[in-house]
């Protein structure tokens, strides 16, 4: 049996991550400490989540730029409901966050499927004008701690079997998305619609539809990932996670996660978020410059799509001589 | 006349003994061609004749494994487009290559366009210097128009336009009026007769008999990349031209095939599509091959992707054992028995992302899960089943698509929609760009599965496999049914002259 593609730049990275912590363990033994490591794992919470999203978005060949500006205007509105409804539940307010990211994440996918905007265009529009919503519905003020209820801070700080909340979200995302990658119909359509759209429509699969439900799933994660980071930082304002879009695209990038569609994982995207989590909170720790932080990290999106082209190239042999063949 | 052929005696551009072979395939076999001055010369022959081989070869896109080509007597290699541009050689393509948001001056000149003495665009040379092209060619177009804003016959112009403004002095035209409309056939008519006073010498590609007829001085014939005949029009007939074509040594074997006359499972009534096709209506009984043959742009395949709800008709029914059938969309034909395998095996066929296995249950996933998961041995044990079937070699079903040979990727397509245990299935073009020795598998399995009562539709437009295979043929032209034939009318001429239009049909019936 051959060896897969996948596993083999899923097990590169895994070892770069390694390689990395060993580094900086070398110069700073308390970082690879299980508790440090936990913190890194829950501060790298949401960019795990969002990079779910991105991945299956990316695999049906669109790109969600939006996702930052949804995980703001969710946040928003979940605070501003529980400064004017206090004692609502959190499942509630779970849900609502879930539901809200869901909508908008459909607005973006519908502009795809049903009007064919390019995907870059649409995000990028209903980024701004999400951005522009919470603007409006909070006059620019901030919603802040102290006008927060408990419970609704408290929720992804809760310690249950020695990892806070945040994280327990971010395994069942992951555990969840496994599944449906590896084991769903749903999943199987995103891989054949990124991987030959023209052959996904003779084969019965509804390439537009398909492209929205992973808007839909994007969403989804945005709008949750909305409620647990306003809730955890414990404040709301219009630039929350600003420019976070592109964190979520680069740590999909750095997964392996082809730009092109079709190819990817979702172990490929918690990776690619993981390389990104410890560079960002291993470089303070031995006093390496923020620049240098941006330099690796844009670094590795680079090597990581050389490795893509490279695994690539060998396809596009076969394509030549087919195209050298008479017609 | 006489003059002028007098002083053609000599071409300007020859063609002597050229060969070229890709893997598996003699495209060209010592073929001459001879083009003269002020003449046009049609070059005719079948599908998979050679004839776009040989205008890639005088383009410079491709090189000749053997032979000479000679411009004006002297031996010249022809290694780049840049080459045959220089030595005065240009074509106007079926498709035309030109800029879409470039003024028809700038796609006239560009790569060559006049400079000023900093060497930027002089664009006020550029524009008259175009205009006086266009006039000369009388194409009455506005040089600042963008050319996406031309219909097809005026791109031909301006193509035609760049052509003569790299003084060319071979012009080949690939199927010019493919695409035209007859208003616009009879100007190209007329620009044809403008570049023989000109001196150019024109090589015309046709399927059109009454187009060879109307304006070639000479044909040359070529067959399955031989060269076959050539010499004057004013001394052959559409019949003589035909026969030459077609009159072929079968050197392909076809596995024997029970004729079996049952009831009919799929009809097709008075289909129809606002640009496409019209007035369509056919049946297909259980257990038949059903060829559908045409020239290139006749409609199959689109009425293909339309019975199969990938375009929808405007008008017409279809009926899937004696009941009505809705199709809007390729899960709805799939879910009423019917598949397509369709021509681009790359395009339109197996997803390389995924593994062997994956690909094969793609369309039967409801069947290999249970309540909405995925039983990857399910899987396995559905793969399993349909490529050994149908004697797919590969390592392991776990392999990557993009691994195996196109025989085997095209068996992998049809493993999958076999899976789907379909009543109707529809090959496009299933043996295209496949080996001899995976045609003969692919035929011998349709064979199989037709006498195991599945019906198929075949389009093709190799003749031999078209009449080796069918049971029935239905021969399209302009998006309509020219002719169905059957038994003992199935002949390669009979098939021509339906697909080309030839109404005259003298002793067909010796044949």
């Amino acid at each position: 049996m051959l060896p897969r593609l996948i596993p083999v730049r899923e097990t590169v990275l895994a070892a770069a991550i390694l390689l990395l912590l060993i580094l900086v363990a070398s110069r700073f033994s308390g970082f690879v400490a299980p508790a440090n490591l936990v913190n890194v794992f829950n501060d790298t919470a949401p960019l795990i989540i969002l990079a779910l999203g991105q991945m299956v978005v990316i695999m049906t060949r669109c790109i969600d730029l939006s996702v930052a500006a949804n995980l703001a205007l969710t946040g928003m509105v979940v605070a501003m409901i529980n400064v004017a409804m206090p004692d609502l539940p959190i499942p509630v307010i779970l849900a609502i966050a879930v539901l809200l990211g869901s909508v908008m994440g459909a607005i973006n996918g519908m502009l795809v499927w049903k009007l064919a905007i390019p995907p870059i265009v649409v995000t990028l529009g209903t980024m701004t004008i999400f951005r522009g919503i919470i603007f409006l519905i909070s006059d620019g003020k901030w919603v802040n701690s102290h006008e927060m209820s408990a419970a609704f801070t408290g929720f992804p700080r809760a310690v249950v079997l020695g990892l806070p909340m945040m994280s327990w979200v971010a395994i069942a995302a992951v555990a969840l998305f496994g599944v449906m990658m590896a084991r769903t119909p749903l999943g199987r359509s995103i891989i054949a619609v990124g991987g030959n759209p023209h052959a996904a429509v003779y084969t019965g699969i509804n390439v537009g539809k398909t492209q929205f439900i992973a808007f839909l799933l994007s969403g989804a994660l945005a709008g949750l990932t909305g409620y647990l980071w306003v809730a955890r930082y414990a404040v709301a304002y219009v630039d929350i996670a600003g420019g976070f879009e592109l964190e979520v695209v680069a740590a999909c990038v750095i997964g392996g996660i082809s730009i092109a569609g079709g190819i990817g994982s979702v172990g490929g995207a918690v990776l690619g978020a993981l390389f990104l989590g410890v560079v960002k909170n291993a470089m303070p720790v031995v006093n390496i410059s923020p620049f240098w932080q941006l330099a690796i990290s844009g670094s590795a999106i680079l090597i990581a799509v050389a490795f893509n082209v490279r695994a690539g190239r060998s396809k596009g042999r076969i394509i030549l001589k087919r195209a050298e063949a008479p017609s | 006349m006489n003059e002028r052929l007098a002083l053609a005696h000599s071409p300007v551009v020859s063609m002597d003994a050229i060969t070229k072979t890709f893997p598996g395939v003699k495209a060209l076999d010592q073929v001459r061609l001879d083009l003269y001055p002020g003449e046009v010369t049609a070059l005719v022959g079948e599908n998979g004749a050679g004839k776009s081989t040989t205008v890639k070869v005088l383009t410079g896109i491709y090189r000749p494994d053997a032979g000479t080509i000679r411009i004006d007597g002297k031996p010249v290699t022809l290694s780049t487009p840049n080459d045959a541009s220089n030595a005065g050689i240009t074509a106007i393509h079926q498709e035309t290559v030109l800029f879409d948001e470039l003024s028809v001056a700038e796609n006239i000149f560009i790569g060559h366009a006049p400079r000023t003495r900093l060497g930027l665009i002089d664009r006020a040379e550029m524009h008259s210097a175009a205009q006086q092209l266009l006039d000369e060619i009388g194409a009455p177009l506005n040089t600042h128009t963008l050319l996406r804003d031309l219909g097809i016959a005026n791109k031909h112009l301006v193509a035609l336009a760049r052509a003569l403004s790299v003084d060319a002095r071979v012009v080949i035209m690939d199927e010019p009026t493919a695409a035209l409309s007859h208003k616009e056939i009879e100007e190209l008519y007329a620009l044809v007769e403008t570049l023989k006073t000109q001196g150019k010498a024109i090589l015309f590609i046709s399927h059109k008999f009454d187009e060879i007829f109307r304006i070639a001085d000479r044909y040359t014939v070529f067959r399955d990349g031989a060269f076959v005949e050539d010499g004057l029009v004013t001394d052959i007939d559409e019949d003589g031209l035909v026969k030459m074509m077609v009159g072929r040594s079968v050197d392909q074997i076809f596995p024997p095939r029970q004729h079996k006359i049952a009831e009919d499972v799929f009809e097709v009534e008075a289909y129809e599509h606002p640009t496409e096709f019209a007035d369509i209506s056919f049946s297909l009984r259980r257990g038949e091959i059903l060829g559908f043959y045409g020239l290139v742009g006749a409609g199959r395949s689109e009425l293909m992707q339309s019975l199969f709800g990938i375009t929808r008709p405007s008008g017409g029914a279809c009926r899937i054992n004696g009941t009505p059938c809705v199709i809007r969309s390729p899960a709805d034909a799939v879910a009423n028995g019917i598949v397509y395998v369709p021509e681009d095996r790359g395009k339109q066929g197996a997803i390389i992302g995924l593994p062997i296995f994956q690909n094969i249950t793609l369309p039967s996933l409801g069947r290999t899960s249970r309540s909405g998961f995925l039983k990857i041995a399910e899987e396995f044990k559905l793969a399993r089943e349909y490529s050994t079937r149908l004697d797919l070699r590969a390592a392991s079903l776990d392999q990557d698509v993009g691994s195996l040979s196109g025989g085997n990727q095209q068996k992998v397509v049809i493993a999958k929609w076999l899976a789907t245990q379909p009543q109707v299935i529809i090959l496009d073009e299933p043996t295209k760009g496949i080996d001899i020795g995976s045609k003969a598998a692919v035929h011998a399995f349709m064979a199989e599965l037709a006498a195991e009562g599945l019906s198929i539709i075949m389009v093709s437009s190799e003749i031999p496999e078209v009449i080796g295979m069918s049971d029935r043929v239905i021969v399209m032209r302009d998006g309509r049914i020219a002719a169905e034939i059957s038994g003992r009318d199935l002949h390669p001429e009979t098939l021509v002259r339906h697909a080309a239009g030839i109404t005259t049909t003298p002793q067909l019936q010796e044949a």
